[in-house]
């Protein structure tokens, strides 16, 4: 089985003060941490883990600047054997579509069975690069992948689907694919210090546009369906009800409230 | 030249360890403190993580770290909880014995099972009139043919009674003191050795410290570690590695204590405002994170030496008490910015201001340390 992941290098705001920086089109990632998107993470596991069963390679590729190396070795350290990065200064303002298309272009040469990546990056959240990305490499796709289960011929995959509720929808499709890994499919390893030596030493391919045979108004903004025009912080109170008081006398509020609503 | 620039593969494996104690120790730390129970199942994750037995070489089956990124690793578990690494501590201090003078086949032997599965294991050195005074000791060790029969009682082990593998130390030549003590491997499974009392704990309450009992113990005489009354020396070599592991483990355990206190200090308002505008608050917060710099320097320092070849006797001790008497009055000055919060158990930094105490007493008393300091600079 010939698998690529994609994965995003992304900051890690679960935790941290956000603020908007000064050009209002980004927040300030001075003071933040950064690792791999969630998803990509157990996107990368999910095709070790098809490698240990079934033998094949695991191709890692990130779009991004030479700290994205950090994730990419990372995923080469749990066991990936080659890997490529995007880097070019046209990439930048590119919506999930104009990623989608660099991606295409450096895995549309190789043989593939699988491409995974995250169904949902934790910064921008827009879960459109892996449904694009099938759609530009013409195969098939599933997203929010929870299940994967390689029928015996291995031209074919059974995958569940993680529908609201709790539901599971299980898809037959035939390989190629593309697929959208969501979070908790699997529970991903954690690098060895023998494997992060052994990756230290592998080569990363840095790719230019030029290079993928891609012009640069085909991304960025000008290659873009969606463009960023500016960040803003939610307008407090607009949809909400702040409650003023002492504690006690707003605790009372919201219980009133609350069961006015019939919620509790 | 000097540099302080870590390697790419010294920042990923901090990276792992951070991620790791984040996951999978922080959020049963609190309930395995307040049980005071070890914690099953945690060293089969770390094993599977590949954080057990750090600095044992590849070919004896350990990570094969340096010593200095292993003390890395070290600080960002007990970032987590100090409790939980003092179990993986306890075992890297077991088989140190081992690696500084073990044979090419007890290497060989019991360094490749230990590290070939989950597996624990434990130094037994400390008794109860001999602490400090480790000449003291009063376990004997007698040879009888092919083997050595062992008596006495161990107290304070961590891992004690419960370790794969114990490596005791033994008088045998009770008129020598020091001169007179020796180190022998005694796997779990030998007769005559079994934990003794477990002890209550103020701190490190995830990891079992026991009494280890030698009960005429019979012992291989292959298991003797080195040669016979030599077995000080091989446990000052032990513990220059421990104390600065203790090091890094104190400068852990202040880190986490310290990331709290910036927290709390940015959320907790008083006089109409966070309690971080106050120029009191603004002058602990600045004099914790100095310290913490400070010792994380120190213990890197001493590290380095060991992975060059170098002496680091004198720069361990000085890490050691440096770092544990920082991370006790850095976990001191957290409680106090917290105030009656601090003092409860709903918040995690009275169990730091606990599970640092400890590391100014094990692995020679921070007064210990100061004797080892002097001697070394009045030579």
């Amino acid at each position: 089985m010939n698998m690529v992941v994609c994965v995003k290098r992304v900051p890690d705001t679960a935790e941290s003060e956000v603020h908007i920086d000064a050009s209002g089109k980004d927040i300030d990632k001075s003071k933040l941490s950064f690792g791999i998107n969630e998803a990509d993470n157990y996107a990368v596991e999910e095709a070790i883990q098809i490698k240990e069963r079934l033998g094949g390679t695991v191709n890692v590729i990130s779009v991004g600047g030479k700290d994205s190396d950090e994730q990419i070795r990372m995923a080469l350290a749990k066991g990936g054997d080659e890997a490529i990065r995007i880097e070019d200064p046209a990439m930048a303002g590119s919506d999930g579509f104009a990623i989608a298309k660099a991606l295409a272009a450096a895995i549309k040469g190789m043989e593939f069975d699988i491409v995974f990546t995250g169904a949902l990056a934790d910064d921008d959240g827009s879960a459109v690069v892996g449904v694009a990305l099938a759609e530009l490499l013409g195969v098939n796709h599933a997203a929010y992948v929870k299940k994967v289960e390689i029928l015996e011929d291995g031209k074919k995959i059974k995958v569940g689907r993680e529908l609201e509720g709790g539901l599971m929808e299980f898809l037959e499709m035939e390989l190629p694919a593309v697929l959208t890994i969501q979070t908790g499919i699997n529970e991903p390893r954690y690098a060895s210090f023998k494997g992060i030596k052994q990756a230290a030493k592998k080569e990363i391919a840095i790719k230019s546009l030029s290079d993928l045979g891609l012009d640069a108004s085909e991304v960025g903004e000008a290659g873009s369906w969606a463009v960023l025009e500016k960040f803003t912080p939610p307008v407090v109170g607009e949809m909400a009800e702040i409650l003023t008081g002492e504690p006690e006398e707003t605790a009372a509020k919201l219980a009133a409230i609350l069961k006015e609503k019939g919620l509790v | 030249m000097l540099g302080f620039q870590l390697s790419e593969e010294q920042k990923a494996i901090q990276k792992v360890a951070h991620e790791f104690a984040e996951k999978e120790i922080r959020p049963l730390a609190a309930e395995y403190d307040e049980e005071e129970k070890f914690p099953q199942g945690f060293v089969e994750k770390a094993f599977q993580a590949g954080l057990t037995y750090l600095y044992v070489p590849e070919e004896y089956g350990g990570q094969g770290m340096d010593f200095l990124t292993a003390c890395l690793v070290n600080e960002e578990l007990a970032w987590g909880c100090c409790g939980f690494a003092t179990i993986l501590g306890a075992n890297s201090l077991g088989i140190t014995p081992i690696l500084v003078a073990g044979s090419e086949e007890q290497k060989r032997k019991y360094l490749n099972d230990l590290t070939s599965r989950p597996s624990l294991a434990a130094m037994a050195l400390t008794e109860p009139e001999a602490g400090s005074d480790a000449g003291a000791v009063k376990s004997t060790a007698v040879r009888q043919g092919d083997f050595y029969v062992l008596n006495g009682t161990k107290c304070f082990i961590s891992n004690g009674g419960i370790a794969d593998l114990t490596t005791v130390f033994a008088s045998t030549d009770r008129e020598a003191g020091t001169r007179g003590l020796s180190c022998f491997i005694v796997p779990k499974d030998t007769p005559g050795i079994s934990g003794g009392k477990k002890e209550k704990k103020m701190g490190v309450r995830a990891s079992v410290t026991s009494e280890v009992i030698l009960d005429n113990c019979r012992v291989p005489a292959e298991n003797l570690v080195g040669e016979e009354n030599r077995g000080f020396k091989i446990a000052m070599m032990t513990l220059d590695k421990a104390r600065v592991s203790v090091a890094s483990n104190s400068v852990g355990i202040a880190r986490a204590a310290f990331e709290a206190a910036v927290d709390y200090a940015k959320q907790r308002v008083q006089f109409g405002r966070p309690i971080a505008e106050f120029q009191a608050i603004q002058f602990m917060l600045a004099d914790i994170a100095t310290d913490i710099e400070a010792g994380r320097l120190m213990y890197m320092k001493a590290a380095w030496l060991e992975t060059q070849g170098l002496p680091f006797t004198l720069e361990s001790a000085m890490c050691k008490a440096f770092c544990s008497d920082m991370a006790m009055r850095v976990t001191t000055d957290v409680v106090q910015i917290f105030g009656g919060y601090g003092y409860m158990r709903d918040y995690p930094v009275e169990k730091y201001m606990r599970d640092a105490k400890i590391n100014q007493i094990w692995d020679g008393t921070n007064q210990i340390q100061r004797v080892v300091i002097s001697r070394a600079i009045l030579s």
